[in-house]
């Protein structure tokens, strides 16, 4: 396999050269210069010196990190129904429908839904609740980001589960096994490459959340995605939006190693 | 007994996935069917959005743009990351296996500014070296094919992860040549994950609005750049429209394509089936 | 593999259609072999009736793109890659962008109709003389009310925007500058004010006012004032104009302490090419009817005088759109503060952002 490998992959390692070192290189680059091009350090000593940072940081992870757990607590069942249906492809691609239509669209429906003359609270009064302000709160936001982030849990799951070979289930249920047991012992733990891959497109991606902050959050959600949008497009201040994007890199590397393979390796 | 109670439970819970997903869809398709003018109320059902949207071609010019756009740079990224994914997967070392994952992944975890930013330097220094190279289709393009592959590869590598290694030395033992190896036995393997790695891809490349901004030029735009810069004054229920027209498009592409797939499928399984017992 | 190639060639397939529909349709609506003039505006932000009508007219194709922000702008007329013949950037980002040397100078002489612009928007601080861009669009920033709720006397002036009644009620344009100045005019400093003590006092102030905001918003303020999510809103005339349209209960109030002037102009960028059809294109839209029009489409106040008899005359009677000589007098132009200034607002803002949590 070796050769041949070497021979196919030349595109992708050209796309690492190009695509993924030279803009690192370029972003650390930048983290060590100050808006008028003199070396400095001061960019990292700001972000870790003020609270601000810092505050936004704790802020992007918690929000992340509860994001993630909400998609794939939702997700999770959803992939493993999905597998036992008649026709489970197309109701994966049913799935993946809603993400062709475009994000500030669907942000905007949500905001109409929510509103305080939305869909939601006209059902609410319906029943005699009296209206709530669901947008511009934490859980307006985690819902949004949650509905946008879910395909990307599902997808990997999903095919994770799929090719799941339904002899070992029936195997595990003859030894004795009850559906539970079947379900921790053989079916999670072979679901679980798919399971990493989903966290780390959802978890990743949602550190930098910025339109969802502004658009849903109404700015009272701050997370280093909005620090970094006004440093590279209002202040110019690249400098210091690169040096929250070195801290997004070293954040994504951390998240990698937990979730990675363990030391048994993906092969042997 | 026990297996039917269950099976409805595991449809309900479904049924209300479904639900969350569709709704600020059809919430958005309902209105482009409003004779108002904006997402407010429903002032009445009225086609006229279709006829403002069908008369603007600049529009239309677009739309097929950027689905011709997405369309292609999927099935590169698709491409290049799937071989991506079985060098990543064949390289030797834990740690160098470890390293090269987390380099495919940086792109997933900067934020779009960032890549839109430094691929925009990119192109304008290759450009002002090389020369001839103008920003437009061929940067965004590029820019849509390297932002999806780490996607792609993601999604191709836990199935990797789960092939059985003896099927693939079984193959070497018979005879068969790289190439064969590939062909019918890792490929098939991976399709699942190949196919889920596309429509990643693609969904990336539709819902992308900073990179392409930045690396886009004389002329060339997509619909999401287009729909965000509009959103100063607004964006029109024409763009609703869109939506709705490109959404039942959509729909009837996937559920056909089902069933023209499914139809072969289980024509060639019988057929196969048939031989089979014939050979054994 | 079978399944694999049958999908690769439906995908090729597809593709193949799409191209050959664009290339049709492009063809059938315009000239692509004529002179090309490469716009870069806000996204929707003229008549696209206007477009081709100057297409008819010249014979020019007019490519046009569009941005979202103007510093999104900047960067990439500043990286090159496309020869823009002609941008509208905003006031303050005319100074920044002349000063980085991005733009050419105005030939007088190849513009005709430079007076119809009213005298009280040309000669502007971030443009002295008009050396390099011509008024495109002019408002002001103020408050929109909702006539259910509040009165005009609640909010006629930046100050009353204090007032406990408004807690979690206000909505405001997310802006350092905008929110910055909301506290400096309240104290009755100048919106561009360079003095820390100033900006330290603003902030402080500010701080309180935080409590009052509902949200921090842009461009969605419109759907919100519309829909009656909320009842109070700083913005700008633009959008006001809009939604006063969609509904009858709001209103406009300039803020009695002064605000903010601003303008969106045309410039040509330094990377322009196409200098006859650039200024073919000026003129074409100075002309008084094609402003109207323009004006009536977008919704904004037009700094052509000469216009103005072709618009209803309902919305130049609107003083808080059009508002009177001695109010403009009390308005400011936002200007290009500099690297160390803009930081320094925006850092002051982004911690007003969070200062609730």
């Amino acid at each position: 396999m070796k050769k041949y490998n070497a021979f196919f992959a030349i595109p992708y390692f050209l796309w690492l050269v190009f695509f993924v070192l030279a803009p690192v290189i370029l972003i650390v680059g930048y983290s060590f210069f100050d808006s008028n091009g003199n070396f400095t350090l001061q960019n990292y000593a700001t972000y870790f010196a003020s609270g601000k940072y810092l505050a936004m940081t704790f802020n992007s992870v918690l929000y992340a990190f509860l994001i993630t757990l909400l998609t794939l607590v939702i997700s999770y069942p959803t992939a493993y129904f999905l597998t036992k249906l008649k026709h489970r492809d197309l109701w994966l691609l049913l799935i993946i429908l809603p993400t062709w239509i475009n994000m500030l669209l669907k942000a905007y429906a949500f905001i109409g839904i929510f509103s305080l003359h939305g869909g939601i609270n006209r059902f609410m009064t319906f029943f005699g609740l009296a209206p709530h302000q669901i947008l511009f709160t934490d859980v307006g936001f985690m819902i949004v980001a949650t509905y946008i982030q879910l395909p990307f849990m599902i997808m990997p799951i999903f095919t994770g589960l799929e090719e799941l070979n339904p002899s070992l289930i029936k195997a595990s249920r003859d030894l004795g096994a009850n559906a539970f047991q079947t379900f921790a012992k053989v079916v999670f733990p072979l679901s679980l490459a798919g399971v990493k891959s989903g966290i780390q497109a959802v978890f990743i991606p949602s550190l930098s959340f910025f339109m969802l902050t502004r658009l849903i959050g109404g700015n009272r959600v701050i997370t280093l995605g909005t620090a970094i949008e006004e440093h590279f497009l209002v202040t110019q201040d690249w400098g210091m939006g690169a040096t929250i994007g070195v801290v997004l890199i070293v954040a994504m590397f951390i998240v990698m190693i937990i979730t990675g393979e363990k030391k048994k390796g993906g092969r042997n | 007994m026990e297996k039917k109670h269950n099976f409805s439970w595991d449809k309900l819970y479904l049924a209300v996935v479904f639900v969350f997903l569709y709704v600020p869809i059809v919430y958005l398709l309902a209105y482009s069917f409003n004779k108002g003018d904006t997402m407010n109320s429903f002032t009445g059902f009225s086609m006229r959005h279709f006829a403002e949207l069908f008369s603007d071609t600049r529009l239309i010019v677009i739309l097929l743009e950027t689905f011709m756009l997405a369309f292609l740079s999927a099935l590169i990224a698709t491409a290049v990351g799937t071989f991506g994914a079985l060098s990543i997967y064949y390289v030797k070392k834990r740690q160098q296996r470890m390293a090269l994952l987390s380099l495919n992944n940086i792109l997933m975890v900067s934020p779009d500014v960032i890549i839109g930013a430094s691929f925009l330097i990119l192109f304008t220094t290759i450009g002002s070296l090389v020369g001839g190279i103008g920003l437009g289709f061929w940067t965004v393009l590029l820019s849509h094919v390297a932002f999806s592959i780490p996607i792609v590869v993601l999604m191709v590598l836990p199935k990797l992860q789960e092939m059985n290694e003896s099927m693939v030395s079984a193959a070497y033992d018979l005879g068969a040549n790289n190439f064969q190896v590939l062909k019918d036995i890792i490929l098939p393997f991976l399709t699942p994950g190949i196919i889920a790695g596309y429509f990643m891809a693609f969904t990336y490349s539709l819902d992308d609005f900073a990179v392409t901004f930045f690396v886009t030029g004389n002329g060339f735009t997509t619909l999401a750049v287009e729909i965000y810069s509009r959103a100063r004054r607004g964006v029109s229920l024409e763009i609703n429209a869109l939506s709705t027209l490109v959404f039942l498009f959509a729909l009837v592409l996937v559920v056909g394509y089902y069933y023209i797939s499914k139809d072969n499928k289980s024509k060639k399984k019988s057929e196969r089936r048939q031989k089979g017992g014939v050979m054994r | 593999m079978k399944k694999l190639r049958a999908l690769v060639i439906g995908i090729v397939l597809i593709i193949v259609v799409l191209i050959a529909g664009s290339k049709i349709l492009s063809q059938s609506s315009g000239m692509s072999g004529a002179k090309v003039i490469n716009i870069y505006n806000w996204g929707d932000y003229i008549d696209p009736e206007l477009i081709s009508e100057f297409e008819k007219k010249t014979g020019y194709k007019v490519n046009y793109e569009t941005f979202d922000s103007n510093e999104a702008m900047l960067t990439k007329i500043k990286q090159g890659g496309t020869s823009y013949d002609l941008a509208v950037p905003s006031d303050y980002m005319i100074q920044k962008m002349k000063k980085a040397h991005l733009l050419k100078p105005l030939d007088k002489s190849k513009i005709k109709g430079l007076n119809n612009i009213s005298s009280q928007f040309l000669n502007q601080p971030f443009d002295r003389n008009n050396r390099y861009s011509v008024p495109y669009f002019w408002g002001t920033l103020g408050v929109v009310y909702n006539d259910k709720y509040f009165k005009e006397s609640d909010v006629d002036s930046w100050n009353k925007l204090w007032n406990k009644k408004f807690r979690g009620k206000i909505m405001f344009v997310d802006g350092a500058r905008e929110f910055m100045g909301i506290g400096l005019a309240s104290l009755g400093y100048s919106l561009n004010s360079k003095n820390d003590r100033e900006l330290d006092q603003a902030y402080n102030k500010l701080k309180s006012l935080t409590g009052n905001a509902k949200a921090i918003v842009s461009d969605e303020i419109k759907m919100y004032m519309e829909n009656e999510e909320s009842s109070v809103a700083v913005t700008y005339s633009g959008e006001a104009s809009e939604m006063l349209a969609e509904n009858r209960h709001l209103h406009y109030v300039l803020p009695s302490e002064g605000t903010n002037l601003w303008f969106d102009n045309i410039v040509i960028p330094k990377t322009s090419k196409n200098t006859k059809g650039t200024y073919a294109f000026i003129n074409f839209m100075l002309e008084p009817k094609n402003a109207a029009k323009n004006a009536e489409y977008i919704g904004y106040a037009t700094p052509n005088e000469k216009a103005r008899k072709y618009l209803p005359k309902d919305v130049i009677d609107d003083k808080q759109f059009y508002p009177s000589k001695s109010l403009m007098k009390k308005m400011e132009v936002y200007e290009d503060l500099g690297s160390r200034y803009i930081e320094k607002y925006n850092d002051l803002y982004l911690e007003l952002k969070m200062y609730r949590h």
